[in-house]
């Protein structure tokens, strides 16, 4: 699902606007949570992307409850930190039958940030893809800051 | 004809006798042939699957998705409130207090059990350590690993989180505990083969009822689990899909 920024300010809210033409207002904060030590985040989706299943740590990190989260869509998590090609990556990968791996920064409902090193599969049965499962873990900070500064040259190549 | 059950060799010593009574258990139940096949090492017993001399199998997590996705193994039941679970220690006295205080070149002691392996070297990750950069020496139990770390011939060592918790308190008391995993979803399985098809339901039925049994309580309390809880195609299926996720 591809995201239009209309404004990435930090302590701001920021109108994020779908290509299906729904719009979310989300207050972002310049506040890191850091990522749990020795826990896994789990969650599965069904093929459009919406939240059929998520573990506890999802729920801690996400600052959601389990029914808020379940049948949202996953780019609920989106921050507007992240460059949209990532997510098309992702998505091109995951339709293809691939696996993906990436470090991602994801948005808490408070509006505060957490990154994560993320892996998706596409859940396949008789064939076919019924949905996918993706499990985020703890990223190296080096690794972290490489990221920071790739995607937001992405980011600025996107807008210009 | 007899039937060959084995179980994943990462099991705890403590436990020998409680798998020889667990047979025994079951072929009453079933009133079927079953003989307890043992394995060393999971090589020796990759090698008893390969050849098809496996008919249940009390699995590791990583050997699951192989039995039931190449071989067509079916998932009955898993350990109740139960799962798999590492912990990264090191010496007491070491100036390692976190993850992070590691770098390349760390010794690693380890055993061949391949989730604690996996999950072990998940946890290095936030330190950008991997098997490129670190020296792991395999050895043959956990008490062997914590061996190494007392003579500091390793820096830091892979438990299972159970086997860590049988080590000797004198022993315990001479480590420390830099991580330990809470993933909760990943879990040894019984699994049936295609041969044992017919007698799926009626195994899977027998485990479910062992807590309520007469004997059943003491049959699990030697296998140090409280009970075993149903498994369905699909649970194992989304195990298999985590373990993807984590494999390289």
């Amino acid at each position: 699902m591809d995201t239009i920024l209309e404004d990435r300010e930090a302590h701001s809210t920021v109108t994020i606007n779908y290509f299906d033409g729904n719009t979310r207002d989300v207050v972002i904060l310049d506040s890191e949570v850091p990522y749990p030590d020795g826990k896994l985040i789990v969650s599965r989706t069904d093929k459009a992307g919406i939240i059929t299943h998520c573990n506890q740590s999802f729920i801690d990190m996400s600052g959601y409850s389990e029914e808020e989260l379940i049948g949202q869509p996953h780019c609920i998590l989106r921050h507007p930190d992240m460059p949209k090609a990532a997510f098309k990556d992702l998505w091109d990968t995951l339709q293809s039958g691939k696996k993906w791996h990436g470090y991602v920064k994801n948005l808490r409902k408070d509006g505060s940030y957490y990154w994560v090193y993320a892996t998706a599969i596409p859940n396949i049965r008789n064939n076919e893809i019924v949905g996918y499962t993706s499990v985020r873990r703890k990223p190296s900070r080096k690794q972290i800051n490489k990221c920071i500064e790739l995607y937001n040259n992405m980011i600025l190549e996107e807008q210009e | 004809m007899s039937y060959v059950m084995s179980v994943s060799p990462d099991f705890s010593p403590d436990h020998i006798a409680g798998w020889y009574i667990f047979n025994t258990y079951l072929q009453r139940q079933l009133d079927l042939p079953i003989h307890l096949e043992l394995y060393n090492s999971f090589d020796e017993q990759r090698a008893a699957i390969a050849n098809n001399e496996i008919d249940l199998i009390f699995a590791n997590p990583y050997d699951a998705s192989m039995l039931i996705r190449e071989k067509g193994f079916t998932a009955l039941a898993a350990p109740q409130d139960s799962s798999d679970e590492a912990i990264i220690a090191t010496l007491a006295e070491s100036h390692i207090n976190q993850i992070e205080d590691l770098g390349e070149g760390t010794r690693i002691a380890t055993t061949d059990d391949p989730d604690v392996n996996m999950m072990g070297m998940i946890m290095l990750e936030p330190a950008d350590l991997n098997r490129e950069n670190t020296n792991t020496s395999i050895v043959d139990s956990y008490p062997l690993v914590a061996k190494q770390l007392l003579n500091k011939q390793a820096d830091i060592g892979f438990f299972l989180e159970e086997s860590y918790d049988s080590l000797s308190n004198f022993v315990k008391e001479q480590l420390k505990i830099l991580i330990h995993s809470q993933i909760y979803v990943i879990r040894h399985v019984m699994l049936a083969s295609e041969k044992l098809q017919e007698k799926h339901h009626l195994i899977k039925e027998v485990l479910l009822n062992m807590k309520n049994d007469e004997k059943g309580p003491g049959v699990l309390n030697s296998l140090g689990i409280s009970g075993w809880e149903n498994q369905e195609h699909e649970d194992a299926e989304f195990m298999i899909d985590l373990m993807e996720t984590l494999v390289d």
